[in-house]
């Protein structure tokens, strides 16, 4: 079965992919070794995971204002994430996403989106539109 | 988003290719964050070290740093945030030749849009602090939350890109911190002990910021008497941004749009009480007493000229122990008026190296670290033992004077 989750419209295209979910914050740059497209920081909850391709989905962003170039970086290296959904985004990664031209959409009307999606489900993540699907 | 004419013009490419990518840029995030219309601003700040624009972030520069002199100038002062490479030092730090041309090729079509290399993050200590009401587009978490909280100005977190974009159309959209209503506190935070040096006013930044853990939340803290330093509230204002993504935040009595608590509405919340154990459990993972240190930090943010003296006045006369290095960074200007004191030699004698324009986290730290064999880093900046645990260093907290004793003895004090 099909779920619609509703959210604010976002940035950037459609996109579809795998989610990969987890409850902590988010930054490009103290959390990631970008070099092999990895969670790097010890105790963040997604340590040594791939972010490739995936559709990463967290409650809010952190940290400093290096991540608006980094997801563009990221992007032109083909090591990124392809979407970025959260609860509440920082204007450093809607800024971050705008350059890259990377998915990214918040405030989700259902509630807490880390407990709506979970890991390894397939999503398509529509911006424009404002929403994200779960498929089946 | 109502645009003016001068806005309409710029997105219709009127006014060249950067421009009118710049006012784009503007319309997404404006959308993203329900800005009604754009608000002129009269400075900007960027973030752009080559470690995060890498090679695509510097073709995206040069690119606009090929267009016609009057279309690639800035419309408004841009000053730049610390640098990733001391052209002067990068070899002795391990740094490549590909990081050195990298930063070389950003500087240069930096210069060509006439944008101001002061490699700063303490800009309101040393080149222009904002006016309270001033809207400004700031980049650098701790210039932000600074300029917001302490100067009373306006502005959010404006990321490189962001930072570039208001600064070649003179605006920026008007959302969040530039609205009245979006700076009344909504968590309220009472402290009944006094603070004693740098670091622990960065502790208290750092819990206060993990507390409220969210761009939209202001904290407005009471209880607190002793009035800081502009080194002390600046190390807890880049404390509270590093570990709460925290914007802006009021202090009773201090900072000036909270002279009482009912001004931002503290009144009406809920009070939560800041105790040591709140320190203490902070601090825990950063404790390493009688371990070897690889190397000291000051850094995060960059030293003001009173920061230097300090370091300065603990290092004169005595050595690091060989096994540990000390590196130091500030600003241009603050290095050349640490030089004419003496302060530079003091620290050179000391066995340290002041780094020129950068700071440390900024300046490929994980390189770095490797090709210097360094892991345990230790410093009195709780913002930089946050981020560098991501960069394959082990951190940990001190003291100034903590931190150059165990330069010293060549372990943790």
């Amino acid at each position: 079965m099909e779920q619609v989750l509703k959210c604010h419209v976002g940035i950037g295209g459609v996109v579809e992919g795998e989610a990969l979910v987890a409850t902590d914050n988010f930054s490009a740059r103290y959390d990631l070794n970008r070099i092999k497209g990895v969670f790097s920081r010890p105790d963040h909850a997604l340590a040594g995971q791939s972010y490739k391709d995936k559709i990463l989905v967290f409650n809010t962003a952190k940290g400093g204002v290096a991540s608006a170039w980094m997801l563009h970086e990221m992007v032109s290296r083909g090591i990124a994430p392809r979407a970025i959904l959260f609860n509440t985004a920082n204007t450093i990664l809607a800024q971050g996403a705008a350059l890259a031209n990377m998915a990214m959409c918040d405030r989700f009307e259902d509630g807490d989106v880390t407990a709506l999606i979970k890991s390894g489900q397939q999503l398509i993540v529509d911006p424009v539109k404002g929403q994200v699907t779960i498929k089946g | 988003m109502k645009l003016s004419p001068h806005e309409e013009a710029m997105l219709a490419g009127e006014m060249g290719a950067a421009r009118k990518w710049a006012v784009e840029h503007q319309l997404q995030i404006g959308r993203m964050f329900d800005a009604e219309d754009m608000v002129v601003v009269s400075q900007a700040h960027m973030m752009a070290d080559p470690e995060s624009l890498g090679e695509a972030g510097v073709s995206f520069f040069e690119k606009f740093a090929e267009l016609p002199a009057d279309e690639r100038r800035v419309a408004i002062p841009l000053l730049t945030d610390p640098r990733g490479v001391d052209l002067s030092y990068y070899d002795k730090l391990g740094q490549t030749e590909e990081m050195a041309n990298l930063e070389r090729r950003f500087v240069a079509a930096c210069l060509k849009m006439s944008v101001m290399m002061t490699d700063t993050c303490i800009n309101y200590q040393t080149i222009m602090p904002p006016v309270y009401g001033d809207h400004v587009a700031f980049g650098d978490t701790g210039v932000v939350i600074y300029a917001n909280s302490v100067c009373g100005a306006r502005s959010n977190f404006e990321g490189g890109p962001s930072a570039l974009a208001a600064a070649l159309t003179g605006r920026t959209p008007r959302y969040g911190l530039h609205l009245d209503r979006n700076r009344q506190a909504t968590r309220r935070y009472r402290v009944d002990f006094k603070l004693e040096g740098l670091t622990e006013w960065g502790v208290l930044g750092a819990v206060i910021g993990r507390k409220a853990g969210s761009y939209w939340e202001v904290p407005v803290i009471e209880g607190i008497e002793q009035v800081p330093t502009s080194d002390e509230i600046k190390h807890m204002g880049a404390a509270m941004a590093s570990y709460g993504s925290t914007p802006l935040f009021h202090m009773v009595g201090i900072t000036p749009e909270c002279q009482s608590l009912v001004d931002v509405g503290g009144d009406k919340l809920d009070c939560e009480v800041v105790s040591r154990a709140d320190f203490d459990t902070l601090k825990k993972p950063f404790g390493a007493k009688g371990e070897k240190v690889d190397v000291v930090v000051f850094a995060a943010p960059q030293l003001s000229l009173v920061e230097m003296q300090q370091v300065a006045d603990l290092c004169r006369g005595k050595q690091r122990n060989s096994g540990t290095s000390l590196i130091v960074c500030t600003s241009p200007s603050v290095v050349a008026d640490a030089k004419r004191l003496g302060f530079i030699s003091d620290i050179e004698n000391f066995g340290g190296k002041v780094l020129e324009g950068t700071c440390f986290y900024q300046q490929y730290a994980r390189e770095v670290g490797e090709a210097n064999g360094w892991k345990r880093l230790l410093s009195n900046s709780t913002k930089i033992v946050n981020i560098l645990g991501g960069y394959g260093y082990q951190p940990a907290l001190a003291s100034m004077e903590d931190c150059i004793a165990s330069a010293i003895q060549g372990e943790v004090v």
